[in-house]
């Protein structure tokens, strides 16, 4: 495990993330990288590389790295907000302090960048919420959030690509697919991809 | 083909499980007791990652529809082919129509089954095992229910036809069953917050016999003791995770992840049990104690060493008896 985290989540510090996890992968004997936020678990085999090395080719890899300036793809998901399956959303602007149609505006006008995947199965980790839209999570997680929620947690936005449990505020819905597990890859949004959120409709 | 004849919804199949996908979200699963797997495969002359089934509620039956060769690994359950006993860690003869019955463990917690030809569901992000939790892989994406029937793969390998006559000894590799009063030992490296629990905590964690909760499944066990704090509030960005880390949530009790583990999460880590000792975990019930003993890596890796050699081992000596036949 790499933990370069500050106090407060770094773009920067995530690019040079993926360069090394991309790095590492090369590397004989490791097996996976996993990168989370502002941090990276290699899964290597240490019968066939001692674990000091992993640590010396980690550490060297991270010094010297250059980013890749440009990499990801650009993913549109297309948002109906409120309404029932938004169920959030009025809330959310109370919370703010700011009108529907202003948290509308500031969620989808926003450019979002996947910084790792996980938890579970194709949850994307969206760095790049309007900070004004941050809200603490629910004291009592929801049973089942619907797959295609369109969440807001803390300062992090996200996707639910599967039903499941969550503390999350639900402000809206998608149909774009996140997770196949018979696709290969299974995921729609890889680390290092865009994601815009468009407006199809505020419902009330 | 086999059918089920009763079971519960947690037994499932399961192969060495899922790599490859952690940075997508989709963890291990696969066989809690993955060595138990692998042995009873390579006595049935498989590859030791084919898919057999698992058992952790009891009692399980199944039919078989064909004659079949098949071996018991794991929990020291008791279990019959209609009459006949059948030994753990054994290779056997089904013949069409008989009848498998697997009994309450007298030590241990689960079960394995190989079948020679391995089951045959579809792979799924390159393995055949059952994520529960995320409703894909395996039969169905779920746990066996009655009545369902499972193929088995065809094989070219042909097996020893020596009723009873082989199986293998793993006293080497698994010392006996811990007495009931007794603690399961399961040696740990120390996790990246380690430092950050105060001496007391620490000392505690390694001196408490800490009780599996019923909150124990193949996501993990949450387990009951003394309150583990920290020196000073910690608040992690979410970092990965796998089988065998020891978490410590804000109420101070320990979460041991395995199987099916979410592949990141958040609390803060005091310990790591070593992959050599995983399976001890899949063995030991709800109920059971836990002590956690601090190791180092060269031990670790000795461990895991030692386990390999005597797969290869077993896997020689297998290829042997086939080639008597």
């Amino acid at each position: 495990m790499l933990d370069a985290a500050g106090p407060v989540f770094s773009d920067d510090i995530q690019s040079r993330i993926w360069a090394v996890a991309a790095w590492m992968l090369k590397v004989d004997g490791v097996a996976e990288t996993v990168p989370g936020m502002n941090n990276l678990m290699i899964v290597f085999d240490p019968l066939a590389i001692p674990p000091g090395e992993v640590e010396q080719q980690l550490l060297h890899i991270w010094k010297t790295v250059v980013p890749d300036a440009v990499s990801g793809r650009d993913v549109d998901i297309p948002v109906v907000y409120g309404g029932p399956d938004g169920e959030d959303l009025a809330a959310l602007a109370d919370n703010a302090g700011l009108t529907v149609e202003e948290v509308v505006r500031r969620h989808s006008e926003a450019v979002y960048s996947v910084a790792a995947v996980g938890a579970m199965p194709g949850f994307v980790y969206l760095s790049g919420l309007d900070p004004q839209l941050a809200m603490p999570r629910r004291a009592v997680p929801r049973m089942k959030v619907k797959v295609g929620s369109v969440i807001i947690g803390g300062a992090q936005a996200g996707i639910m690509p599967c039903t499941a449990p969550s503390g999350w505020h639900i402000i809206g819905k998608t149909k774009v697919p996140l997770f196949d597990p018979l696709r290969d890859p299974p995921c729609a949004c890889k680390p290092g991809d865009r994601i815009r959120f468009r407006v199809i409709e505020v419902q009330p | 083909m086999i059918e089920i004849l009763s079971t519960g919804a947690v037994n499932s199949v399961q192969d060495l499980g899922r790599t490859g996908y952690l940075d997508a979200g989709v963890g291990r699963s696969g066989m809690m007791d993955a060595p138990a797997l692998e042995i009873a495969n390579l006595l049935v002359g498989n590859d030791e990652g084919a898919a057999g089934i698992e058992v952790a509620l009891f009692p399980f039956r199944l039919r078989f529809e064909t004659d079949t060769v098949f071996a018991v690994a794991g929990a020291d359950c008791p279990a019959k082919l209609d009459d006949r006993q059948v030994p753990d860690w054994w290779v056997m003869n089904a013949k069409a129509g008989e009848v498998l019955t697997l009994g309450l463990p007298r030590a241990g917690a689960r079960a394995v089954i190989a079948f020679q030809g391995g089951i045959d569901v579809p792979l799924v992000l390159g393995s055949r095992s059952t994520d529960l939790k995320s409703v894909f892989g395996g039969f169905e994406g779920r746990g066996l229910h009655r009545g369902d029937r499972l193929a088995l793969g065809g094989t070219s390998r042909r097996m020893s036809r020596m009723e009873g006559g082989y199986g293998a000894d793993v006293s080497v590799l698994r010392a006996p069953a811990a007495a009931e009063d007794e603690a399961i030992v399961l040696r740990v490296l120390p996790s990246a917050e380690y430092a950050v629990f105060t001496g007391e905590a620490r000392s505690k964690f390694h001196e408490t016999d800490w009780l599996i909760t019923n909150d124990a499944n193949r996501m993990g066990y949450r387990l009951s003791g003394p309150e583990l704090t920290l020196t000073r509030k910690l608040e992690l960005l979410s970092h990965g995770i796998m089988p065998g880390t020891v978490q410590v949530p804000p109420n101070g009790q320990p979460i041991i992840q395995l199987a099916e583990a979410n592949t990141c999460g958040g609390y803060p880590k005091i310990a790591n049990v070593i992959e050599a000792d995983l399976w001890k975990l899949a063995q030991s019930p709800v109920g059971a104690r836990l002590r956690f003993e601090l190791t180092d890596r060269d031990t670790a890796v000795a461990a895991l060493r030692q386990q390999r050699t005597f797969m290869a081992a077993l896997a020689a000596d297998a290829a042997l008896m086939r080639g008597w036949n």
